[in-house]
């Protein structure tokens, strides 16, 4: 968990600290629990092949969520997430490092309300993008 | 054989048609749940002492937890209409307007906005987009989520 980030403090093109996660089977299916997403292609490993899949696949909305981790540590608690999109490009394996990396793109004022909007990415260990997206935050001010 | 067009074909007649909404009472042990599964230790999603000093005053969910809430449903139809198919999430558009908080209920109202169809290499794909909208027991409007999933 990190300090409170305060909007003046903000430059823009400046990185976000880093998430490393690696989903490991149990996990998916503790996802499938508490989701109740239980597509077998997150599990059974012969309906993942029968689909032309190597194995069984991480969930995309388990990834979406570890973006929403690498904003929620990074920016406090003072700091509110408004927005975050995401979108699947390349499927991810349990037992794969998946880093989580973001990046400030712009910053601005509008209606008293201080707004960052980041660029987010997932690379594998490959270092292959397997997921973009993008967040708009919220933070407190100094003033 | 499976005919995927007639299963899309049933969803395509119901776009912009609202389902019937689906009512969720957020218990504690639902976030605990969630934050385990996406093993994230934040203190303001689990710990009351530490959030009951928050801006908050208690726990609140992490912002992704409503992604949860509804999707189940949501998913069940389309497997429906295409039982043998295949599918794949195409992206995710959350916007949060208000935090959950235990003990809140929320209704989620979903509809299904667009579906598109290309004839790609292993056959007819479908490109299904779906909104659920999520209100809280004050009505107000707590989040709203677009998603796509593309089907095979």
């Amino acid at each position: 968990m990190s300090e409170q980030l305060y909007y003046e403090d903000i430059v823009v093109g400046s990185e976000i600290t880093l998430l490393v996660k690696q989903p490991t089977t149990r996990q998916l299916v503790m996802w499938a629990g508490a989701s109740g997403d239980y597509y077998p292609i997150h599990y059974d490993k012969d309906f993942a092949q029968s689909k032309g899949l190597p194995g069984v696949i991480v969930h995309g909305q388990l990834i979406g969520c570890f973006l929403g981790q690498l904003i929620t540590d990074w920016m406090g608690e003072q700091g509110s997430l408004r927005k975050l999109t995401c979108s699947y490009k390349r499927v991810n394996f349990p037992g794969e490092a998946l880093i989580c990396k973001g990046k400030v793109n712009k910053k601005y004022v509008e209606d008293s309300q201080h707004y960052l909007e980041c660029n987010l990415w997932v690379e594998n260990a490959k270092g292959e993008k397997t997921i973009s997206g993008k967040a708009l935050v919220t933070l407190p001010a100094r003033g | 054989m499976v005919n995927v067009s007639s299963g899309i074909d049933r969803l395509r007649s119901n776009i912009g048609v609202e389902w019937e909404p689906v009512v969720y009472k957020i218990e504690k042990g639902m976030i605990q749940r969630f934050v385990q599964a996406i093993d994230d230790p934040n203190p303001l999603w689990q710990n009351e002492e530490h959030a009951s000093k928050s801006r908050y005053g208690g726990i609140v969910a992490p912002p992704t937890f409503i992604l949860t809430i509804g999707f189940e449903e949501i998913q069940q139809q389309i497997l429906a209409s295409i039982p043998s198919g295949t599918i794949l999430h195409g992206d995710t558009t959350l916007e949060c307007y208000q935090p959950i908080k235990p003990g809140d209920v929320i209704t989620a109202t979903t509809k299904i906005t667009n579906i598109r169809q290309r004839q790609g290499e292993k056959g007819k794909t479908a490109f299904i987009s779906f909104e659920i909208t999520y209100m809280n027991q004050k009505q107000e409007l707590v989040a709203n989520c677009r998603q796509m999933v593309v089907s095979y």
